[in-house]
């Protein structure tokens, strides 16, 4: 599992929008304007900050995401714990200033190891069975 | 599929000894709770509870076989956590197409 790091699952998007950095920012972190983008939330731009988002229930989901800020470098950087359906990732925002706008990089990485490894024989992270999952569909699926 | 079912399989997998469990059972086909408790190192009332939460999630089956119970992978109770990670491509490029919208909405 010393190579579990290399097989992180990251949903990397990219976009240059024709704003400013600080309006940008703005929506990135003031509550009403992520509500309008992203999901309700109760998000305070402060590192340790718990809140959660909140989605309308899906099929398969009730909706509720729960965060951690763990990362806030003003007009540079945003980055905070996404926890769903028992799965922990991680969001990562990286703005910088374009020619008239501002390119900004959403990273989602996902699915790190397990933490807890106190069992013998049997540590199977997150990675490893997601790693796995494919062949597990594509070997036992009709 | 029932709202909560995904919920259930990850739950289910969120423990590594029973993703361990289930894994073997992918890999070697049926196995008995005796071959199971051998390849998970634990007591088998353990794994019996293991066992008892995969079920229910519906990603094991049984069969009795005189004093035997058998176990056997329904891989195909793994779709909802394939689609939930597929689903987050399309979710953030939605999301950025309302955050470029509402950007034009703001004040400068």
């Amino acid at each position: 599992m010393s190579n579990s790091a290399e097989n992180t699952r990251t949903l990397v998007i990219e976009r240059v929008f024709p704003h400013t950095p600080e309006k940008l920012w703005r929506a990135l972190t003031e509550t009403p304007l992520i509500a309008q983008w992203l999901l309700k939330n109760d998000f305070a731009p402060t590192v340790g900050h718990k809140f959660q988002f909140r989605s309308e229930p899906m099929p398969q989901w009730d909706g509720v995401i729960a965060c951690e800020v763990l990362v806030v470098d003003p007009l540079k950087q945003l980055s905070y714990s996404w926890n769903a359906l028992g799965l922990e990732s991680v969001v990562l925002f990286t703005l910088a200033p374009t020619q008239g706008g501002t390119h900004l990089r959403m990273e989602h990485s996902g699915f790190r190891p397990d933490q807890q490894t106190a069992y013998q024989g049997a540590n199977y992270g997150w990675q490893k069975f997601l790693g796995g999952l494919e062949r597990v569909l594509a070997g036992d699926m009709q | 599929m029932k709202a909560a079912h995904a919920n259930h399989v990850f739950r289910a997998l969120a423990d590594p000894t029973r993703r361990s469990i289930f894994e073997e059972l992918t890999r070697q086909g049926e196995q008995t709770v005796h071959a199971l408790t051998r390849y998970a190192g634990v007591s088998q009332p353990a794994v019996s509870k293991h066992l008892t939460v995969l079920k229910r999630a519906k990603l094991v089956r049984h069969r009795r076989a005189g004093r035997e119970t058998h176990y056997r992978a329904q891989p195909d109770a793994l779709a909802p956590m394939v689609d939930w990670l597929q689903h987050y491509g399309t979710f953030w490029s939605d999301k950025f197409d309302r955050l470029e919208a509402l950007l034009e909405r703001m004040e400068p």
